[in-house]
């Protein structure tokens, strides 16, 4: 009998038909997807970190002499080169820049030169055909104000009630020193205005509209009536007294601080005078060594992270918005994990498997592909204003008509957004339970448990990584999630954060900041395009950065869980 | 331990008790549970045909039989754990003491916990070895730590298991081999002091020499409790059992003591089952 060889490919010419009977380009194809996804991934994060974090470094600031039309006189400019590029010379013709005929590109460089105040425009393009030299004179100081965006200049004195008593380095030396004073007493007239007057304005408020209650009851007997009114004046004149202290000492610090000023030469040779009271922070960029640049990179970025935000949301920090955004996943993650694991729970064991589970199943996961939009219109409509408005009516009516919870408030967006992310949780909850052997509920009932019991002692427990795999998800798409918040309770700018020292501590009616919408706010609603520019990359990092802590977070839960129920012997 | 057949290391013909030696009456025995004429269908399909029998109180029972014939569901019969399936239907009586098990009135919780089970695959919780026996304790609400303790102690000493797992109660039962987390489960069903024990091929995933430790285990607790094992290995059934019965699709062909069964059975069917003449 003639043995069947085996067929043998040669190594040299393998032939493209056993190159792919092999599976080789199935490999190649898959090892190449996975590469590219990776390589978006990282330059993804690679571009937002080094345009985000690149903008908390002291860059060096440039002097140079600027001749726009080729006669005329030149101009000094002194700025940080913001960014560089070279266009088509037809172009800067069409854009209103004198351009030599021959010349068929230009180089052209915008210049962050600060002083809005002064000059109007803080970012300016310069053509480096018009540039002398760049210089880099070590006594230029930048400085961050509260208001009107940064200063570059020179100091030239010292002044203290407006008499100057130094002049040049030495008052270069004094204002340094003064200012990390004033520093702290501005720090802590904005900690007054903040939270003490803040405080005695929301108890001002509270005691309004108990008066405003008690106008409004009108079965009560007179001299109870007037009672409670007298009790009410009295809270209200003891507020009124309070708040003047503060007021007074407020007015105390502001007097102290407004004593000391500097003057500053800008670049047109103007000579500015700039209050203490004003200055954020002042450094000297071209005259730093590495390590005090590294400090103030720090400072700044902490400052960033840690501050308030100014000047329509260009300037300052993001803490409202990091803590809206977080408070607001967190909330909805309370919300949406009981009610998607009951859900799941109802439909997995209870509900007799048929044709309307399968359609209820069918619309949940349908629910996880409506356009988010819908679900923000939804929950302007359904929460904001009917639950909202049914609350304010209920037991709200002494601030009629103005809304307490009938207004875009945290407590809706985090309803609206745990709605949408409800169908994750409740699919990953059933793939969970799912997933639990049947041994191990016959075990359980064999031991004379319910099923009820069987379920919580046994079951939900074992199912509990499902859920989080759910709640994994369900906080990844909640936390980037910004057009249905922009309906029902995310603003621009939250006077108050949604958590503060006042009872009941936790205000779930009010709007809040979130970084998602703050992205959209600095990139494309603010006045002033070039200077958000940064912060929309560095606040999108921020972002991700706290999707990525969340996530891990989540994950290192569910990562402990499965090791605790861990269902295999080896 | 005067009544022990034979060291189960012997092949089938030394397991079986001397013919000389006393023989158990089926008759004389008091009965535990009484199966009348229970018919049982999956759908439209019979899978227990009028079956009738008596298990007798603190013996063991065997159930055998080819695959399919229905052991299995008699056995699941005696818990109501068919309950679980749909469309399983049932018609007849299985009493326990007198009792219809399928009256309406009847706590299914209630009953299972007088009629334990042990699967074919060990199933620990995933849990401890402490929580997985103090499981059905747990569930009657007893919270009282020395309680636990001492009928944990207790059971896992009733199921030779004590010595092998008293340093590490509280590591994960999926810590112990098959034959550990076998016996694991006989003392988490025997800890909530059942009357009856159900045995759904209780080794048959098992090596041999924990197949000998079950056995032996079933032969010390039959002392107390009630037994019902299904097996597929019929030296296992002559070594361990009093009374075999012997179901071919969902019939019962021949029930009597051992001894008799596989020395001298009435149908010549069992006797082609027993001598491996079947089929």
């Amino acid at each position: 009998m003639a043995r069947k060889e085996l067929t043998t490919t040669s190594r040299d010419n393998p032939g493209l038909k056993a190159w792919f009977g092999q599976g080789t380009p199935w490999v190649w194809l898959s090892g190449g997807a996975v590469s590219i996804s990776m390589v978006m991934v990282i330059g993804l994060i690679l571009l937002i970190a080094v345009r985000g974090l690149a903008h908390f470094w002291p860059a060096a600031v440039v002097e140079f002499d600027y001749v726009a039309v080729p006669g005329d006189d030149p101009v000094r400019v002194i700025g940080e080169v913001n960014r560089s590029e070279t266009m088509t010379a037809q172009a800067m013709r069409e854009a209103g820049f004198a351009v030599p005929d021959d010349q068929a590109l230009v180089s052209r460089h915008l210049i962050k030169q600060g002083n809005r105040d002064v000059t109007g425009r803080d970012f300016i393009w310069y053509l480096e055909d018009g540039m002398s030299e760049w210089r880099y004179p070590a006594d230029v100081v930048q400085i961050e104000r509260l208001q009107w965006g940064d200063f570059f200049g020179f100091v030239r004195s010292y002044l203290i009630d407006g008499i100057a008593v130094a002049q040049g380095p030495q008052a270069r030396a004094m204002f340094e020193e003064k200012l990390r004073e004033t520093g702290a007493l501005v720090e802590q007239i904005g900690r007054i205005e903040r939270f003490d007057i803040g405080n005695v304005n929301f108890r001002m408020e509270r005691l309004r509209l108990r008066q405003r209650g008690l106008e409004l009851t009108v079965d009560l007997d007179p001299s109870t009536r007037a009672q409670i009114e007298a009790e009410l004046e009295a809270e209200q004149t003891l507020l009124e007294d309070e708040y003047e202290v503060l007021e007074a000492q407020r007015q105390a610090l502001r007097d102290e601080v407004g004593r000391f000023a500097i003057t500053v030469e800008t670049m047109e040779g103007r000579m500015v005078t700039i209050g203490l009271a004003d200055i954020v922070h002042a450094w000297w960029p071209n005259d730093m060594s590495v390590p005090a640049k590294l400090s103030h990179y720090v400072g700044e970025f902490w400052k960033f992270v840690s501050g308030f935000p100014r000047e329509a949301n260009t300037e300052g920090g993001i803490l409202p918005a990091i803590f809206g955004t977080v408070l607001m996943v967190l909330i909805m993650s309370v919300v949406v994990t009981p009610f998607g694991v009951l859900a799941a729970i109802y439909l997995r064991e209870y509900a007799k498997q048929g044709p309307l589970v399968r359609t209820i199943r069918i619309s949940v996961n349908n629910l996880a592909g409506v356009p988010s939009i819908v679900f923000g219109v939804f929950g302007l409509g359904f929460f904001v204003y009917f639950l909202g408005g049914t609350i304010d009516q209920t037991f709200y009516a002494e601030a009629l008509p103005s809304p307490t919870f009938g207004s875009p408030a945290i407590i809706w967006a985090s309803l609206t957004l745990a709605l949408l992310t409800l169908p994750v949780v409740i699919v990953s909850t059933e793939e969970g339970l799912a997933r639990i052997p049947s041994a191990i509920r016959e075990g359980s009932l064999a031991l004379g448990a319910t099923k009820a019991e069987t379920l919580w002692r046994t079951v939900v427990p074992l199912a509990a990584p499902g859920m989080m795999t759910g709640l994994i998800l369900a906080v990844a798409r909640a936390a980037g999630e910004v057009a249905p918040l922009m309906l029902v309770g995310v603003v621009k700018l939250a006077p108050s954060l949604p958590v503060d020292g006042n009872p009941p501590f936790l205000h779930l009616d009010r709007a809040f900041m979130h970084l998602g919408f703050h992205i959209f706010d600095v990139g494309f609603q603010s006045p002033n395009v070039e200077a958000g520019r940064p912060l929309v990359y560095a606040t999108a990092l921020i972002l991700v950065l706290i999707i990525i802590v969340l996530n891990l977070t989540a994950i290192t839960i569910r990562n402990h869980l499965r090791e605790k129920y861990k269902s295999e012997s080896d | 331990m005067t009544e022990r057949n034979e060291p189960i290391t012997h092949g089938m013909s030394g397991a079986l008790p001397d013919s000389g030696g006393e023989r158990l009456k089926l008759s004389r025995q008091k009965p535990c549970i009484e199966v009348d004429k229970l018919n049982l269908f999956y759908g439209s399909t019979q899978a227990l045909k009028s079956i009738s029998l008596t298990i007798p109180e603190k013996r063991v029972t065997a159930f055998i039989g080819p695959s399919g014939c229905g052991k299995s569901t008699l056995l699941r019969c005696c818990n109501r754990m068919n309950d679980l399936i749909d469309t399983c239907r049932i018609e007849g009586e299985i009493r326990l003491d007198g009792q219809n098990i399928y009256a309406p009135t009847i706590d299914v919780a209630e009953l299972r916990r007088k009629v334990g089970m042990v699967f074919q695959k060990p199933n620990p919780f995933p849990k401890s070895i402490y929580e997985n026996v103090a499981y059905g304790l747990r569930i009657q609400g007893v919270k009282d730590r020395r309680v636990l303790d001492e009928v944990v102690e207790k059971s896992l000493r009733r199921a030779a298991l004590w010595d092998e797992v008293k340093d590490r109660l509280d590591a994960n039962a999926f810590s112990l081999s098959g034959g550990q987390q076998q016996r694991l489960v006989i003392a988490r069903a025997i800890a909530i002091e059942p009357e009856v024990i159900l045995l759904d091929e209780p080794a048959s995933a098992l090596d041999p020499i924990s197949t000998a430790k079950i056995e032996e285990l079933i032969f010390e607790l039959k002392e107390e409790f009630t037994i019902v094992i299904v097996t597929h290995n019929m030296q296992q059934a002559a070594r361990v059992s009093d009374f075999t019965a012997y179901l071919y699709l969902g019939e019962l062909v021949e029930y009597d003591d051992t001894v008799t069964i596989f020395t001298n059975p009435k149908q010549q069917a069992t006797e082609d089952y027993i001598t491996g003449r079947y089929g």
